[in-house]
């Protein structure tokens, strides 16, 4: 079998496994088990997706292809360059830390079969290169969160469940009238992605619909304004696990496919379309940050900066160069890894206080000092601390999109630079409100501090933020000879 | 007369073969015998769906009156195992009070309109037809009134025996045109010209009846009373076969017969199959009752099939092929849960009594679930590649503002077909809500049946392959 179907093989495997698990602790060994067997095959991933590199000048590497529906010349196709790699490192790390977050789960067996499900589609998703495949793991990501959020969530967790899986469902049939228009205008009634990029052309006339279609699509995904709002409900509903692989991966899904499916397909449309979406995303970028500024609960704030980060993303990946597409690449793993650790820390706290409100918590730095620690890096990264991720990150995107010459792109790129101001002012007020000055509440006095499980996720995370912050160039690398063939389209 | 012509007919002579066994035994049995009728006819109408998986002679007989062809044996077949399924699933209810004594009418009224609608399948020629659809509807409305001694049930056979009476009455006028205008009424002398104006009258009245058993809007008005009074099982009966046997027999009519007609036709699917949708999800939002919530959901599901009929091409054939036989797995999970709580709670079919139905029934409610997701498109089920296919299918010939308003549909379908998941899995149990039950064998096989459709059928490429050999376009 290929190294890359063991992806989607292993999660499946799990469910099986999980079906007949018994009691909590045979639950628990099976993720713990199946999460580090991801965890290490994303790792040889790595290394052997380096070693293939060297003598292989193909764009995708450990290619694979099964027939499926031959009459519709639909394949299983798989095959990865240097942007899935990661992608797939990310999603397998935070699925990783996603399991120790959600140690303590009541109806466990229920919650970690969905999770799973939930992964699969995840990992399926980066692996594909057939539009077919590719669209069926996006809806298999989807479907789950309604019910984990709708069963193991919090607050108005009904109406965020119907509210985030409609809307994502809403964004999916954009997408599949694309895909289908994809594959009957390419010429050749075909879903591969690489057959359709290389040797295929869709023709202008219908990619000034096919691109909007697809971009909004999974720009709803990737919490594009005006169809983010089911960000903040969703995220903040969620239980732990799920928020950090929801903002951590999903939202991930959204720029990877605008880059993979939209831009990589349809260069021609996507130049005439750049200046509306960009706009779009600018104020996500924006409006999102001041959002975060006014937000009282923790998972809102935290919600609210993943729609301005993630709306960075996409504005990184319409500057259409190859600076900035590397950053909008940088920026995915780094939000990725940060808002992980941001939900895994704000359930943390909230197991314990039974309150995200900031205004009734004060100086946890005292009470639990390993979670206040990591809290604090966390918002570092954030806010673009030098030596931490989103520094890398959001540094490459400016210089990018600041390449461009035209007052256009400059007034934007400054606009979009201004965010980070406004992410330093919320980030700084809610560590200030959270962790230091009076304790608020006197029962907040004798918690105890993050249990080892909670630990070993914050650790696991902390270390990718900084072995990112602190060795750009290594992901840049793996970055960089993928994205040759994009900028070439764009030409 | 040449005998040959009955070797052709195959299909239709085992079942009249099995309905006669069944109407004898049920004459002449008596006492602790009749407990063999159940499972002597589930035996025999095994052995009928079996029959019809291997090789049968095909051609046309009696001249083009009756054609066979190995898509019309696949519909067939289709239908079989529908009807199959359904009667695993009438286990309980045949042998509940006021019902156990009429068990054999059940099978004999319910054998006898299948060979209608065999009959519609394979029609050549428009009478044919006529004399299938009406063989059909009339022991249907028997059917539909089978708990003689409830109201609702007696009233939806009054309304489905009225409906269909009208129905026929506008098909036949149609006819009445379309013979005055070619002089003949078999599929294959039909050479529209298009500006025949007197025949396009014909086709149209000829649609509309073809409408009101397939319930499209606005031909729809009775299914929900219908789908509501008549027994659960029955109104899966209704919801599946009938609406199968009705889909197959319009697309060979449209087919073969109207081929030539086919912008006009197409500007009517197009907007018929956009109100069917729209309408049938906006009418389920606002349903409290699970049957008639699922009989707008069918009515929607309705208005998916005509997507695959507006292609024309060989392709929306087999996609409309293979759109009936999950849907057939799909909405006979649905119902057989709904009979399976219907018959635990002494006849309760609101959505409320579902509240809570996973802490109590945990495997039925995976069913359900599986079964609704299964409807709405979602993968890795069975029911997203048959919507896939279909969408493609109406795509292939440029439809993408039809795909992409029926895309949003499928948002607003599974909005409600959450509420369903909702109340079994979120709500908590009320007062009314069902306890913990167990189903009989029966029903449990005809469900693992409908679970295994809706799990493999979608992977399993072979399936659509083996229909993409028999189809054919205009």
């Amino acid at each position: 079998m290929n190294i890359l179907s063991l992806f989607v093989a292993i999660p499946l495997l799990m469910m099986l496994i999980l079906f007949i698990c018994k009691d909590v602790k045979q639950i628990r060994a099976v993720m713990v088990t199946g999460a580090s067997a991801l965890l290490v095959l994303a790792a040889t991933l790595v290394v052997l997706f380096i070693k293939e590199r060297a003598v292989s000048g193909d764009e995708m590497l450990f290619v694979s292809q099964i027939v499926w529906y031959e009459p519709l010349n639909i394949t299983y196709a798989v095959g990865v360059d240097g942007i899935s790699v990661l992608m797939l490192v990310l999603a397998s790390l935070i699925v990783f830390t996603g399991v120790f977050s959600s140690w303590n789960m009541n109806m466990a067996k229920e919650f970690f079969l969905w999770y799973c499900l939930l992964s699969t589609g995840v990992f399926g998703f980066f692996i594909s290169i057939d539009l077919f495949t590719m669209f069926l793991f996006y809806e298999v990501a989807l479907i789950p969160m309604y019910l984990l959020i709708g069963l193991w969530g919090t607050g108005r967790k009904e109406y965020a469940a119907m509210k985030l899986t409609l809307m994502l469902m809403g964004g999916s049939a954009f997408l599949l009238v694309g895909i289908i228009g994809i594959y009957y205008t390419s010429g050749h009634a075909s879903m591969n992605l690489l057959e359709i990029a290389n040797n295929l052309h869709i023709p202008i006339e219908q990619q000034r619909w096919i691109f909007p279609a697809t971009f909004l699509g999974f720009g709803v995904l990737g919490a594009l304004f005006p169809f983010h709002t089911w960000s903040p409900d969703g995220h903040s509903s969620a239980p732990t696990a799920v928020s950090m692989l929801h903002a951590g991966v999903l939202m991930k899904l959204g720029g990877y496919g605008c880059f993979r499916v939209a831009i990589y397909l349809m260069p021609e449309a996507a130049h005439e379309f750049s200046t509306l979406f960009l706009v779009l995303t600018g104020i996500s970028v924006v409006y999102g940050a001041f959002s975060a500024v006014v937000q009282t609960d923790l998972k809102y704030i935290n919600a609210y900066s993943s729609v301005s980060h993630c709306g960075l993303v996409l504005f990184a990946i319409l500057m259409m160069n190859q600076t900035a597409m590397t950053g909008a690449i940088m920026q995915m793993l780094s939000h990725g890894l940060m808002t992980a650790l941001f939900f895994s820390l704000i359930g943390l706290i909230y197991g314990r206080t039974h309150t995200r409100d900031i205004r009734e918590m004060g100086g946890l730095m005292k009470i639990m000092p390993f979670a206040s620690v990591c809290y604090v890096i966390a918002g570092l990264a954030s806010l673009g601390l030098p030596g931490l991720s989103g520094f890398v990150a959001e540094m490459t995107i400016f210089v990018g999109s600041f390449q461009h010459s035209d007052l256009f792109h400059r007034t934007f790129t400054i606009i979009a630079c201004a965010s980070i101001v406004i992410t330093a002012v919320y980030i700084l007020r809610t560590i200030a409100k959270l962790l230091y000055g009076p304790v608020q509440d006197s029962h907040h006095l004798h918690l105890p501090d993050a249990a080892w499980y909670e630990k070993i996720s914050a650790v696991f995370l902390i270390v990718g933020i900084a072995v990112m912050g602190m060795y750009p160039l290594g992901i840049s690398d793996i970055i960089r000879d993928s994205l040759l063939p994009i900028i070439a389209k764009l030409g | 007369m040449d005998f040959n012509n009955f070797l052709i007919m195959g299909q239709e002579i085992g079942l009249i073969a099995v309905f006669l066994i069944l109407f004898t035994f049920d004459l002449i049995a008596s006492g602790k015998a009749r407990h063999w009728l159940y499972p002597l006819a589930c035996l025999l109408f095994a052995a009928q769906t079996a029959f019809g998986f291997f090789p049968l002679p095909v051609g046309e007989a009696f001249g083009g009156l009756f054609v066979s062809s190995g898509l019309t044996v696949l519909m067939k077949n289709i239908l079989n195992i529908a009807t199959f399924i359904v009667f695993l699933q009438t286990y309980s209810w045949l042998h509940s009070k006021r019902i156990e004594h009429r068990r054999g009418e059940f099978f004999t009224i319910t054998l006898v309109t299948l060979l209608g609608m065999y009959i519609m399948v394979s029609a050549g020629n428009f009478m044919m037809l006529y004399i299938g659809m009406e063989t059909a509807s009339l022991p249907l409305a028997c059917l539909a009134a089978f708990n003689k001694y409830k109201e609702k049930s007696a009233e939806a056979g009054v309304k489905y025996i009225l409906i269909s009476a009208f129905s026929s009455g506008v098909l036949l006028f149609g006819l009445s045109f379309i013979y005055g205008s070619f002089g003949s009424l078999y599929f294959s002398d039909i050479t529209f010209t298009g500006t025949d104006t007197l025949a396009i009258l014909g086709f149209v009245f000829f649609f509309s009846g073809l409408g009101f058993k397939l319930s499209l809007v606005p031909f729809h008005l009775w299914v929900a009373d219908v789908y509501e009074g008549a027994p659960t099982n029955v109104t899966a009966y209704l919801s599946v076969v009938s609406k199968g046997a009705a889909a197959f027999a319009l697309m060979f009519a449209l087919f073969k017969a109207f081929g030539t007609i086919e912008v006009v036709w197409e500007s009517i699917l197009w907007w018929l199959s956009l109100i069917t949708i729209t309408l049938g999800n906006l009418f389920a939002l606002r349903q409290t009752d699970i049957k008639r919530f699922f009989a707008f959901s069918s009515i929607s599901q309705a208005g998916y099939i005509l997507l695959g009929i507006i292609a024309g091409n060989a392709q929306g054939m087999t996609a409309t092929v293979y759109y009936v036989l999950i849907y057939v797995f799909s909405n006979l999970a649905v119902f057989g849960v709904i009979s399976a709580v219907e018959n635990a709670s002494d006849g309760k079919t609101s959505i409320a009594a579902f509240n809570g139905l996973y802490k109590t029934n945990p495997i039925l409610s995976c069913i359900m679930m599986l079964a609704v997701f299964s409807l709405g498109g979602i993968p890795p089920f069975a029911g997203f590649f048959s919507k896939f296919f279909i969408f493609m299918a109406a795509a292939s010939e440029g439809q993408y503002l039809l795909v992409f308003i029926a895309l949003l549909n499928t948002v607003i379908s599974l909005y409600y077909y959450l509420l369903i998941v909702k109340a079994m899995f979120i709500k908590e149990r009320e007062s009314g809500a069902v306890e913990r039950f167990s189903i009989d064998n029966y029903s449990k096989a005809g469900m693992i049946i409908c679970t295994l459709g809706i799990l493999i059928i979608g992977i399993l490429s072979c399936i659509y392959q083996n229909i993409v050999g028999l189809s054919f376009g205009i």
